[in-house]
């Protein structure tokens, strides 16, 4: 095996022996593209033109003057099929192109990179098939019949625990079966190398707009980088290009679910380092290994594990790591609906409701990743109230 | 309990093939698993795989998913295997070997993990998602405790990776029949023999083929050219089928018997 493929102690590539020449020839073609030219004006061109980048930074006056702090939202939320999934969709749907694979599998919690990835097929002529839970199915019923109308065929995965981590194992078990002729189009930084890398360097696009356009408008780099994480793509996507600026903060909120001593997904908080889906990271296991049920109201982070650059950044204190619970997230759902006029999605209100536990004497400066909107959570939020 | 390398001495000697027979622990209970060990070591396995149950079991198919979260369900864990196994080691003639996937091991801590399983006599372990490249500490500890590891080739593993995987190895190479996961297969490549005998000049550990394996007459086929034969999930289903039965010992020896005759 060539190349770096652990963050500090993280990561790796723990997969059957089957994997590894898939996962190389992936390997080679994503750093294949990466360096040329014509493969990221194509990319850009479509992030541009297609998904609505770049997204605004947009001062929240009224979420600032309530919580006392300077608040941008990056507005991820704003782009095509309404989450920061479609950087990623698209961009590992043109590598797929460029593989010659003419079949993608993508696995999804929430439904919203189910979405991305099948809208990124149908417009680049793939077949495409998705994996998710039986129980995300049932709670995210709208953004199922999204990716049946682009197109996509729905497998419902009955094992398990019928939630992301079960749609991620089958997933691979296709993958393992058909790589020939499959692509598996992974929606976060985990997974085996070279994923965590390919889908945080597809994600960072975040970062580097947000960076440029915050030095555009106040002058000066931001104080506070925050954003939630499930398994660490939209967090990895605005942390990364501000990594060497020591200055900057980062903030990573994870789901506390009912609360950290009840069920929650609080990988990074609450997890010891373990294996799973072929990196090792954070992980919530019992002390026998086995990999334990998680729960947050918010689908997208109902995952055990979390991404091994994360993982890394804990362990050399780069960034911290809090949690919020799903009241807490319903809360700030309503707060940044009634002041800005903007619906978050569940995920992202993750990271908004930890706005009102900062406490500075003076008023930081802070980037807030919106990673996506919240008109599919509208049925999950009323039946959690009654 | 002898060690792998000593089982596949005494069979050459003998020009025979080893039949290998893996059955999940605590699968369908804790106690019938212990009969099922017997019953197959009666019948005439040389060596028996025991599956570790674990969640997320990405190298399985259907029937191995399914008698693992059974198991897990039953409080299978390693803790209760090594207790099982270090009771039981005088009554095992044959080597027993762990196919666990790396999170429970890695839970555990590789050295206690090794220490145990020098202390109940385990013959080998499988672990389906690690590689030799990220396994150096692993194998460290498995020499050191003179515990026999088995590693794998996939049909689309590269010939310069041969050399790395067979020093990795100590028993025999786990040789997986086809892409995808485990569980029965109609049909397998039709050049499978000459890959399996291509592949046996190139390694010095014997070569094993397992994944799909469901019919006496493939287990026939691959001891031509392989050194033994793994027969899983088509156990599995026909456990399930007739453990609630009165001669349900009877019957598993005689379809073991069948598979291996």
């Amino acid at each position: 095996m060539k190349g770096k493929i652990y963050f500090g102690n993280f990561g790796g590539m723990f997969v059957p022996e089957t994997l590894l020449r898939p996962l190389q020839e992936l390997e080679e073609a994503f750093f294949r593209c990466w360096n040329d030219k014509n493969f990221r004006q194509k990319l850009r061109q479509l992030l541009i033109n297609y998904a609505g980048r770049p997204t605004p930074l947009y001062y929240a006056q009224n979420l600032s003057r309530k919580l006392n702090l300077r608040i941008y939202l990056k507005r991820e939320d704003l782009l095509h099929t309404g989450a920061h999934k479609i950087n990623n969709a698209l961009a590992q749907a043109l590598l797929a192109v460029s593989m010659k694979k003419k079949r993608v599998i993508a696995e999804t919690g929430a439904g919203q990179h189910g979405v991305a990835t099948a809208t990124a097929c149908a417009l680049l002529g793939l077949k495409c098939v998705v994996y998710m839970g039986r129980v995300d199915v049932e709670r995210q019923a709208n953004n199922v019949k999204r990716m049946r109308l682009l197109g996509a065929k729905i497998k419902v995965v009955e094992s398990g625990s019928q939630v992301l981590k079960d749609a991620v194992n089958e997933a691979l078990r296709d993958w393992v079966a058909n790589f020939h002729h499959t692509y598996y189009l992974l929606g976060s930084t985990v997974g085996p190398f070279p994923y965590p890398l390919m889908v945080r360097n597809f994600q960072s696009v975040i970062g580097e707009e947000a960076k440029k356009q915050i030095i555009k408008s106040e002058s000066r780099l931001p104080d506070i980088l925050i954003a939630c994480v499930g398994g660490g793509s939209n967090s990895l996507g605005l942390f990364h290009p501000f990594f060497r600026y020591k200055s900057v903060k980062f903030i990573g909120v994870e789901a506390a679910g009912e609360g950290l001593n009840a069920r929650h997904a609080a990988s990074l908080l609450k997890g010891k380092t373990g294996i799973l889906h072929g990196a090792k990271s954070y992980l919530l296991q019992d002390r026998q290994g086995q990999v334990k049920e998680v729960y947050s109201l918010a689908p997208g982070l109902d995952y055990p594990a979390v991404g091994p650059e994360h993982a890394w950044y804990k362990s050399i204190g780069r960034a911290e790591y809090v949690a919020v619970t799903d009241q807490e997230a319903i809360d700030a759902v309503e707060m940044l609906s009634r002041l800005e006029g903007i619906i978050p999605a569940l995920e992202s209100a993750h990271a908004l409701a930890y706005l009102r536990k900062l406490k500075f004497r003076k008023k930081p400066l802070i980037i807030l990743c919106l990673s996506g909107r919240g008109d599919k959570d509208l049925d999950l939020i009323e039946k959690f109230k009654h | 309990m002898g060690k792998l390398r000593d089982k596949f001495k005494q069979l050459r000697q003998k020009n025979q093939k080893a039949f290998i027979p893996y059955v999940t622990f605590g699968f369908p209970t804790l106690e019938l698993s212990k009969d099922i060990l017997f019953t197959l070591q009666a019948a005439g396995a040389d060596i028996i795989e025991i599956g570790m149950p674990f969640s997320d079991p990405i190298a399985d198919g259907p029937t191995i998913q399914a008698a693992s979260r059974i198991a897990l369900n039953q409080g299978a864990n390693l803790e209760l295997l090594f207790d099982f196994l270090e009771n039981y080691k005088k009554y095992f003639t044959i080597p027993l070997i762990i196919m666990s996937y790396y999170n429970p091991i890695y839970a555990w801590g590789i050295k206690r993990f090794f220490q145990r399983a020098k202390k109940a006599g385990l013959g080998g372990i499988i672990v389906p998602d690690l590689l030799p490249e990220e396994g150096k500490e692993f194998i460290d500890m498995a020499r050191r405790t003179d515990v026999d590891t088995v590693f794998f080739i996939s049909p689309n593993t590269e010939e310069r990776r041969f050399k790395i995987i067979d020093n990795a190895s100590r028993g025999f190479i786990y040789y997986v029949s086809v892409y995808g996961v485990t569980g029965m297969r109609r049909s397998f490549d039709k050049d499978i023999l000459l890959r399996g005998s291509f592949i046996k000049s190139r390694i010095k550990n014997p070569l094993c083929i397992g994944f799909g394996i469901s019919k006496s007459s493939q287990v026939k086929k691959f001891k031509q050219i392989f050194d033994g034969v793994i027969v899983g999930s088509a156990l599995i289903n026909e456990i399930n089928k007739i453990y609630h039965h009165k001669n349900f010992k009877g019957k598993l020896a005689s379809f073991v018997r069948c598979l291996n005759k």
